[in-house]
């Protein structure tokens, strides 16, 4: 008997823009001028609150955070694909597609503050909390699919994840509950080659990660992660399939986390300066922008105003968290339970009664 | 009124529920076509339809993922673990996610779902098939962990859970599955979360128990001036009728069916003691299984409290 080949496998890359800023117009999206110039201006206000917090770190003013330095065309180019009721589940790396959403910003700096009342999530928005176990929301996205599926709500879900998640055992239970059932889930993984000090050739002996999707019978697709208009592009496309019932897309962003893991890493441990010089050329930001400047859209003057209204709003933001009144003893306890047990509420009054004077 | 087991019971609650609220969905591994390998599921598919009796790959961390999903977006699950030694992939989800979403989401989203699954020892199954893990939830807050100790208390737990604004880990003592037969209303009736059960009254001694050892402990006091409660909720168990219970009879013996060391007596001997230790004429006393992993059948007899131990607890305590 002939050794028959009964299936085979093709990843496809897609790309638009190059770092120089020419586009293939072919595979263009759509886009009137001003949706590419807010664009552009997301993903300056995305860069601007990410150096303001890293320096906010410095000074003490909140806690650990994670960069998303380089990453802003992922995020950003996909958010703007999201449609008002589409459900979206972030990791803890998504600064960029808060951003874009419309989060208040002055919630996201409350949070990495150590503030819990900044992951409240404004009515209207449907992002669920910030996930920081590593992929374990992958499957809360496929039961909120499922969930528009049984109430006959239209709507995608969109879940966001990093190429060290692609190891975890919820990758392929959500991943595989999503096939089978071929629920409307977009997932999209920015590969930033890096998951603390582990690359990604040592998270996984695939060749990429989109073709891990071809297992679970949907379709993988990478694209330029860096490349705000095919992250745009394959993230619609995939989220209109996904409405019309067309059931799961994976989308690998191949991007770069140019900063450290967070404020607490130092990535001189483990990497060389030079890969990290060499993605630097490769700069979401700055692609766009000579595309801007090629198609006569753009000046130095208006780069000039795009960093100061992008540092004003940051600059606002700060002041709003930072006048924010300290949390409330009782904010403990208000949402440990829809109702405290008589024990928990024994303790609320324990602990309100003495206050912080004997904190230490 | 009908006479029914505990798997007819908790049958029964499923049905009346998802007749009356379209938003009860069930999923797990088998309990669609084959109706759970407990048929506690059974006629379910045929009532309710594929979409809302859901057959799910073999992923316990992804059927109790999905169900937050789920029930942050409108449904209220019913996420059945095929057995209690299975729920430890799901842990991840239990823990880090169900418990915490209220909290974590500052009140925006919620989960409330149930996790049922059939618990404890006595069934001649293979191994991680008799587990008796309950105190491991007890110690996780934003869960609420249920034991029910016949058809009855079952069925009117189960509707309560359902109803529950909160995840509630739904454990079903497999030995009593269809030990226990005993009328069982059909129609709405709740039995509350959160409170205890007086199962018999007593002067001279309190005896706690849940689950299978509930059914033990009634057989052992036959007998004696005994009072006993019935946890019914481990978490937040039911303090006030507990510490009512003790202060009347000043003795105190508490019946687990798990490994002694940092089981739920543990917390419930250090609460009668810090609440309640002027009231007592001797030490509260724990019969419990010893702190070895459950044996397969052979040995069970060996590992699990009996009536005698029981009794021995008894006999030593109204020494005092």
């Amino acid at each position: 008997m002939p050794v028959n080949v009964i299936e085979s496998l093709t990843v496809k890359r897609l790309e638009i823009l190059d770092p120089q800023g020419n586009a293939d117009e072919g595979l263009l999206p759509p886009l009137p001028e001003e949706e590419i110039m807010r664009m552009y201006e997301l993903l300056v206000l995305s860069r601007a609150f990410d150096e303001r917090a890293l320096s906010l770190q410095r000074e003490g003013r909140i806690g650990t955070y994670p960069s998303i330095l380089g990453q802003e065309a992922s995020q950003v180019g996909s958010a703007l694909a999201i449609a008002r009721g589409d459900r979206v589940f972030p990791s803890f790396r998504e600064t960029g597609v808060q951003i874009a959403l419309g989060y208040p910003i002055h919630l996201l700096l409350q949070y990495w503050g150590g503030d819990e009342r900044g992951l409240r999530t404004p009515d209207g928005l449907n992002i669920f909390p910030i996930c920081v176990s590593v992929g374990t929301h992958l499957p809360h996205a496929v039961g909120a699919a499922l969930a528009a599926r049984i109430r006959r709500e239209q709507c995608a879900v969109i879940a966001y994840f990093g190429d060290g998640a692609t190891s975890k055992g919820d990758f392929h239970e959500g991943f595989n509950m999503a096939g089978v059932f071929g629920l409307p889930v977009v997932f999209i993984c920015q590969n930033n080659q890096w998951a603390i000090s582990v690359p990604v050739e040592r998270q996984t002996a695939a060749g990429t990660l989109a073709r891990k999707a071809w297992a679970y019978g949907f379709e993988g697709v990478q694209v330029d992660g860096n490349d705000v208009f095919a992250v745009y592009r394959a993230t619609s496309e995939a989220l209109a399939k996904a409405r019309q019932g067309g059931g799961p897309t994976f989308i690998e962003c191949h991007t770069y986390r140019v900063a450290d893991h967070t404020t607490a890493d130092d990535a001189s441990r483990y990497r060389s300066a030079a890969e990290v010089a060499e993605w630097r050329k490769r700069d979401p930001l700055l692609r766009l922008r000579l595309f801007m400047e090629r198609k006569g859209l753009w000046t130095e003057e208006d780069e000039k105003n795009a960093w100061q209204r992008a540092r004003t709003t940051v600059d606002d933001a700060v002041k709003e968290a930072e006048s924010a009144p300290p949390p409330e003893p009782e904010e403990l306890f208000q949402y440990a339970r829809a109702t405290l047990s008589p024990r928990q509420q024994r303790q609320l009054k324990e602990i309100a009664e003495r206050g912080v004077r004997n904190a230490e | 009124m009908p006479i029914m087991n505990m798997v007819q019971a908790i049958n029964l609650a499923l049905k009346e529920e998802m007749a009356l609220d379209d938003r009860v969905v069930l999923l797990g591994e088998d309990v669609a076509r084959d109706g759970g390998v407990f048929r506690v599921s059974e006629g379910l598919l045929d009532a309710f339809g594929p979409e809302r009796v859901i057959d799910t790959p073999l992923s316990e961390s992804a059927i109790v993922g999905a169900a937050v999903g789920m029930a942050a977006y409108g449904l209220l699950p019913v996420a059945e673990i095929q057995f209690m030694g299975f729920i430890y992939p799901a842990l991840d989800q239990i823990f880090a996610n169900a418990a915490r979403l209220r909290s974590r989401s500052r009140g925006r989203y919620s989960a409330p779902l149930v996790v049922r699954t059939p618990y404890g020892a006595g069934i001649k199954a293979p191994e991680l098939h008799e587990e008796s893990t309950e105190a491991l939830f007890c110690q996780m807050p934003g869960i609420k962990v249920v034991v029910p100790s016949g058809p009855y208390q079952a069925k009117g737990l189960l509707l309560s859970a359902i109803r529950d604004p909160d995840p509630v880990i739904f454990l079903e003592p497999t030995r009593l599955y269809r030990m226990i037969r005993e009328e069982v209303p059909e129609g709405e009736y709740t039995v509350p979360l959160g409170k205890a059960r007086l199962a018999r009254e007593g002067k001279a001694v309190t005896v706690i128990a849940w689950g299978s050892m509930l059914e033990r402990t009634l057989k052992a006091v036959e007998g004696y001036d005994a009072e006993v409660i019935d946890l019914l909720t481990l978490s937040p168990f039911d303090e006030e009728t507990l510490l009512a219970s003790v202060r009347k009879t000043g003795r105190a013996v508490i019946v687990q069916e798990a490994p002694l060391t940092c089981g739920l007596g543990a917390e419930l001997s250090a609460t009668l003691a810090e609440q309640a230790i002027l009231h007592l004429k001797g030490p509260i006393l724990r019969v419990a299984a010893p702190d070895v992993p459950i044996p397969l059948a052979r040995l069970v007899d060996h590992y699990l409290p009996s009536v005698e131990r029981i009794r021995e607890a008894l006999e030593e305590i109204l020494k005092y």
